[in-house]
């Protein structure tokens, strides 16, 4: 029996931590099969940094935070959960945690390339300091973007808002990526690998559009329409 | 009728979320309510000596979860208000005595003969900030009109947003009106304008609110502070009342009018 709920969450080290990867059972069978793991060997996880691999599990609010805090209380930090759907993927950034770990998992990238240019994140909300939204296509942010923030797509970023964080686009690399903006008053702007310096906030904010130019460089102008 | 459970957090330290649950509590308790106010920073507790019972603890918040006492014992009574009680946090043990579902226990136990419970958060956004807002209805978020305060005010709200906890409402304390007419202050509009949440009080910079906390007399109860006067303004608006917002202009109308002459807005 003992080795049947053990069987159902495997933990094992990885360099930032441990790593536990879950498998497409029943959610608070293996939220339990968790906790139970690590009730039989509370010394060892005492101080851990734990990273989890939901897989495929749709998970909200209230079941992160409720795991997070039962972690919390045997002295574990949860500081990570990657997962295939959109959806866990969204609440975890919501609570701050990281969506990656260093090591991509080898699904990961095949995933990605079916992604096509059309494919965008929709944040209907002002993405606060500490936050980091990341996606491996375009993002679209209906709020501002306040300083302490960091917003990174493959593709695009379009805010209809003010822009005072950190923002990159096209970070695996593309030139032709753009960001712009009701108000880039950006502390940093970055496009595949070029880097552009604070921006000045403007008296008079108008919509701006930040691109590579001919030259190579990126710049920001005021957006014209036709 | 039941309590509300009020959380004071800020995210940055020394920004005055101890020296702002004193002052509410007892400004409500000036008004007739019953209120408990519960020190949530274990290990650097504070809240007794600005309340001035810092003499008068024997058990505090660790001993009730352990066991060692009732939590009517725990609950010290205030030296002017009846109806006013502190739980002290424990000063030789740290946030890890203490769990979310703890608070959320003392909270619903203490609720039946309490119109406000205040909880006064520890700085940072780790296990002492997570157990202090387990238990909150409402969040209060404290900051000082400066770019580093503001900054982590903001990841508070997008923390207390993430966890549901509805939208928080912000005090600006030891705002200096005079600083901020010459540009070298942020203004409550520039604050507010930032973290987007709804405004429950400014209070302006006052040197009786250092006094006030260094005699364990909060300053609320001095009629002639003007921070005293926005704290108790603060606690009729948590009763639910519509208080206006005081005027802080410092200088005359013709000096506004001529500095925005000068270009200086």
């Amino acid at each position: 029996m003992m080795e049947q709920i053990s069987s159902l969450v495997q933990i094992k080290g990885i360099r930032d931590g441990l790593l536990a990867t879950f498998t497409e059972a029943a959610w608070e069978e293996q939220r339990v099969a968790l906790l139970t793991q690590i009730d039989e060997k509370p010394a060892f996880f005492q101080g851990a940094r734990l990273a989890m691999d939901v897989g495929n599990q749709s998970l909200r609010v209230n079941d992160l935070v409720d795991l997070r805090d039962h972690l919390s209380e045997r002295g574990i930090s949860l500081w990570a959960v990657i997962s295939e759907s959109p959806t866990t993927e969204h609440t975890s950034q919501l609570l701050g945690f990281a969506t990656r770990i260093s090591k991509p998992r080898p699904e990961e990238t095949k995933q990605f390339v079916d992604i096509s240019d059309e494919t965008a994140l929709f944040v209907n909300k002002t993405v606060r300091s500490g936050t980091r939204i990341e996606y491996p296509g375009s993002i679209v942010i209906v709020g501002d973007v306040n300083a302490g923030a960091e917003v990174v797509a493959e593709g695009n970023v379009m805010v209809w808002g003010r822009v005072r964080g950190m923002i990159h686009a096209g970070v695996k690399g593309d030139r032709n990526a753009f960001i712009c903006a009701l108000d880039l008053s950006a502390t940093q702007l970055r496009i595949a690998d070029e880097v552009s310096a604070a921006l000045k906030p403007q008296k008079d904010p108008r919509p701006e559009i930040a691109s590579i130019n001919h030259e190579g460089r990126l710049q920001a102008e005021i957006w014209k329409t036709g | 009728m039941a309590a509300q459970v009020i959380t004071v957090t800020s995210g940055k330290g020394g920004v005055g979320k101890t020296t702002a649950v004193a002052n509410l509590a007892n400004a409500m308790a000036m008004d007739g309510k019953r209120v408990v106010c519960i020190d949530g920073d274990i290990g650097l507790r504070n809240l007794d000596v600005v309340m001035g019972l810092e003499n008068r603890i024997v058990y505090d918040i660790v001993d009730v979860i352990e066991g060692r006492c009732k939590l009517r014992q725990a609950m010290i009574r205030d030296k002017h208000y009846q109806e006013l009680y502190l739980i002290p946090a424990a000063q030789t043990r740290d946030k890890t005595a203490v769990s979310p579902s703890d608070m959320v226990r003392i909270c619903k136990d203490l609720r039946a003969d309490t119109d406000f419970i205040l909880i006064d958060s520890p700085a940072g956004i780790e296990r002492g900030f997570r157990n202090a807002i387990a238990a909150a209805e409402r969040v209060l978020v404290v900051t000082n009109p400066e770019v580093s305060a503001v900054r982590d005010a903001d990841r508070v709200v997008g923390i207390l947003e993430a966890e549901e906890k509805g939208p928080p409402a912000l005090i600006i304390n030891r705002l200096n009106p005079s600083l901020v007419k010459n540009n070298d202050m942020l203004s409550a509009e520039d604050v507010l304008d930032l973290l987007g949440i709804q405004l429950i009080g400014i209070v302006p910079e006052d040197e009786t609110v250092i006094i006030g906390s260094n005699r364990g007399t909060p300053v609320v109860t001095d009629p002639k502070s003007r921070a005293g006067m926005a704290f108790r303004d603060i606690g009729r608006r948590l009763q639910g009342q519509d208080v206006p917002f005081m005027d802080l202009e410092p200088q005359s109308g013709l000096w506004n009018a001529i500095q925005r002459m000068a270009g200086r807005k």
